[in-house]
C-alpha cells in the first residue's frame, strides 16, 4: 500500500463527499424541505404526547427521533440507492474504470452524506427544541459525541452494504427504499422508546444501528427516564454499536466484491432499465 | 361520443398504471409490500399510545386516532399519486408529450392512473380497519354505522383530494425537484391541523383558525362521526367540532371542499398554460 495509493484513495472520497456537501446548498429549497417536512411530524406527534399528558421528556424523545429520520433517509436514498442510480445515469462504469478503491467511493458518499445530514438534522432538533420549549438534562457530552460517532458509523456502515445489494434489484430498489421507510421508524422505536416493542423484537432491531444509537442518545439526554423507558445500558450498547460498525465495514467490503464480480459476469454491471 | 372516449381512456389509464404498480414483482411480494407500510405507519401510532396507557386501547380517544390515521393514507397517497404520475411520466419514461399531445383529455388520463392507485389505498385502509376492529378493539361500528354520512362524506373527501392532486400536479409542470416536498409538505400540513390523529383543541387557538378553513378537518369529523358515532360523543376533551350537527358538518365540508376545487383548477389551469408557453412540458431535468 503505497502513499500514492493512500492519497488517491482519500482524493476519491474527498472528491466523491464534496458534490453531497456543495450540493445541498446550490438547492436550498431542499434544505428548507428537509428540515420542515420532519418537523411536521414531529410536531403531529408531539401534540398526540401533549393530548394524552405523556410525561415531557416523550416531546424530547420524538424530537430527537425526528431528527435521526435524516440519517436513516439518507442511507436509504443517499447510500444504499445511490450506486443503482449511478447505474441508470451513466457513472457506475466512470467510478469502475478509476484506478481507486471502490470503498474509497461508498466512503466519500457516507462522509459527504452524513456531514449534510448532521446540519439538517441539527436544525430540526434545534427548532423543535425551541417550538415545543423543551428541556434536555444533558450530563455527559462526551458520551453522547462518542455514542453518536459511533451509531453514524454503523449506520452508515450499513448504507454502504445496502449500496452493493441494491445493484442486484435492479428497479425493486425503489420499492426496497420505500418498504424500509414506516417499517423501520416502528422496528426502531424514532417515536417511542423501543423498550415498548418488548425484549424480543428490541433485540431483533437492535441490527438496526440506529435503534441502540437512539435508545442510548436517549437515556443521555433524559438520565431520569433511563430505568423505566431505557432498552439496555448506554454502555452495554454502545459495544453492540462498536460490533457492529466492524461486521458492516466487512460485509459492505464482501458485498461490493460480490456485486462486481457478479455483474461483470451477467454484463449487468452497466445495463440500465432492469 | 365524447364520455365513451372519457371512459376508455380513463380504463386504459387505469390498466396502465396497475401495470406500473405491480408488475415489477409477483402478487403475493406485492400485496405485502402494498400493506406492510400502511400497517407500520399505523403501529408506530399504535405504540406511542401503549407506552403511555399501559396496554389500554378501548377507548374512544384510541379508536379516533386509528380511524383517522387509517384514513389519511388516503390524504397522502392520493396527493402523492396523482402528482407523481406526471413527474414519473415526464422525468423517468419520457413519455409525457406524448400523452399530452394524444387526442384524450389530460386529466381523465391522470385520474385514470391515480384511480389504481386508489383501489390499492382502500385495500390498505380495510386491513388496517379490520386489524384495528379485531385485533385492537378499535371501536367501529359503536352505536351503529350511519352509512349515508359515511358514503357521502367518503366520496365527497376522494372527489376533494382527486382535485386537490391535480393542482399539485400542475405545479410539477412548473417545478423539477421539488414536487416531492411540496407534496410532503402539503400531506403534512393536513396531517398536523386537520385533527387526524388528535383532536384540533389541543393546537394552539390561533392555529385552530386554519384548521377550520381546510376541508380536511370536516372530512375526518365526518368519517368518524358516520363509522363510529358513540365514540365520538365519548371524546371527553371534545373534537373542536362537536357543536356542528351532521348536516353542518357536510355543508362545511361542501364548501370548503367546493373553495379548494375552485382554486385547484385555478391553479391547475394556470399551471399548464404557463408550462405550454415556457416549453416545460417535454422538461426532463435527470432527476
Amino acid at each position: 500500500m503505497s502513499d500514492t495509493w493512500l492519497m488517491t484513495n482519500l482524493r476519491a472520497v474527498k472528491g466523491r463527499a464534496y458534490p453531497r456537501v456543495i450540493g445541498a446548498s446550490r438547492e436550498p429549497s431542499w434544505i428548507f424541505f428537509e428540515v420542515a417536512l420532519p418537523l411536521l411530524t414531529v410536531a403531529a406527534y408531539a401534540y398526540i404526547y401533549k393530548f394524552m399528558d405523556a410525561p415531557a421528556a416523550f416531546i424530547g424523545f420524538v424530537i430527537l427521533g425526528g431528527a435521526m429520520t435524516a440519517f436513516w433517509l439518507n442511507v436509504l436514498w443517499g447510500m444504499a440507492s445511490q450506486l443503482y442510480w449511478e447505474k441508470e445515469t451513466g457513472n457506475l462504469q466512470l467510478y469502475m474504470m478509476a484506478p481507486i478503491s471502490r470503498m474509497s467511493l461508498l466512503a466519500g458518499m457516507a462522509v459527504g452524506g452524513l456531514i449534510g445530514t448532521t446540519m439538517r438534522a441539527a436544525a430540526t432538533m434545534i427548532i423543535g427544541i425551541g417550538v415545543f420549549s423543551i428541556t434536555l438534562d444533558l450530563s455527559e457530552p462526551l458520551m453522547l459525541v462518542v455514542v453518536f460517532m459511533v451509531t453514524m458509523i454503523a449506520l452508515y456502515g450499513m448504507g454502504m452494504m445496502f449500496a452493493s445489494l441494491y445493484l442486484l434489484l435492479g428497479r425493486e430498489a425503489w420499492h426496497m427504499s420505500n418498504l424500509m421507510t414506516e417499517p423501520i421508524y416502528l422496528a426502531s422505536g424514532f417515536y417511542f422508546p423501543v423498550k415498548a416493542l418488548g425484549a424480543y423484537a428490541a433485540v431483533g432491531a437492535s441490527v438496526i444501528p440506529i435503534t441502540l444509537g437512539l435508545d442510548a442518545l436517549r437515556q443521555l439526554f433524559y438520565p431520569a427516564t433511563s430505568g423505566e423507558y431505557g432498552f439496555l445500558p448506554i454502555e452495554v450498547e454502545l459495544l453492540i454499536l462498536a460490533g457492529l460498525c466492524v461486521m458492516f465495514l466487512i460485509l459492505s467490503k464482501l458485498s461490493l466484491d460480490y456485486m462486481e464480480k457478479l455483474g461483470k459476469r451477467t454484463g449487468r454491471l452497466t445495463l440500465r432499465w432492469q | 361520443m365524447a364520455v365513451t372516449n372519457d371512459l376508455r381512456t380513463f380504463k386504459n389509464a387505469a390498466w396502465l398504471g396497475w401495470q406500473m404498480e405491480a408488475n415489477w414483482t409477483d402478487p403475493f411480494l406485492f400485496a405485502t409490500y402494498s400493506i406492510v407500510r400502511p400497517i407500520a405507519g399505523t403501529l408506530i401510532l399504535v405504540f406511542m399510545y401503549l407506552v403511555i396507557t399501559n396496554g389500554e386501547t378501548e377507548t374512544a380517544f384510541f379508536s379516533y386516532m386509528y380511524v383517522g390515521n387509517a384514513f389519511y393514507m388516503f390524504v397522502a397517497e392520493v396527493l402523492f399519486g396523482v402528482t407523481w404520475v406526471i413527474h414519473d411520466d415526464r422525468e423517468h419514461f419520457m413519455t409525457l408529450k406524448q400523452v399530452y399531445i394524444a387526442p384524450i383529455k389530460f386529466y381523465v388520463y391522470v385520474f385514470g392512473r391515480s384511480a389504481i392507485k386508489i383501489a390499492i389505498v382502500s385495500i390498505g385502509v380495510l386491513i388496517t380497519l379490520a386489524f384495528g376492529v379485531f385485533v385492537l378493539g378499535v371501536q367501529v361500528g359503536s352505536g351503529g354505522v350511519d352509512v349515508p354520512l359515511f358514503v357521502l362524506s367518503l366520496l365527497l373527501g376522494l372527489s376533494m383530494l382527486l382535485v386537490m392532486g391535480l393542482a399539485m400536479g400542475g405545479l410539477t409542470f412548473l417545478t423539477a425537484k421539488h414536487e416531492g416536498g411540496i407534496n410532503e409538505g402539503v400531506a403534512g400540513v393536513f396531517y398536523v391541523l386537520s385533527g387526524v390523529i388528535f383532536p384540533i383543541t389541543v393546537l394552539p387557538h390561533w392555529v385552530q383558525g386554519i384548521s377550520m378553513a381546510l376541508p380536511v378537518t370536516y372530512w375526518m369529523e365526518a368519517i368518524r362521526r358516520g363509522l363510529m358515532p358513540d365514540a365520538m360523543s365519548e371524546i371527553a376533551k371534545g373534537t373542536g367540532l362537536e357543536g356542528l350537527s351532521n348536516l353542518e358538518l357536510v355543508g362545511a365540508l361542501l364548501l370548503s371542499a367546493f373553495a379548494f376545487l375552485v382554486l385547484s383548477v385555478a391553479v391547475f389551469k394556470y399551471a399548464d398554460k404557463v408550462a405550454r408557453r415556457k416549453g416545460k412540458i417535454d422538461w426532463t431535468s435527470a432527476y
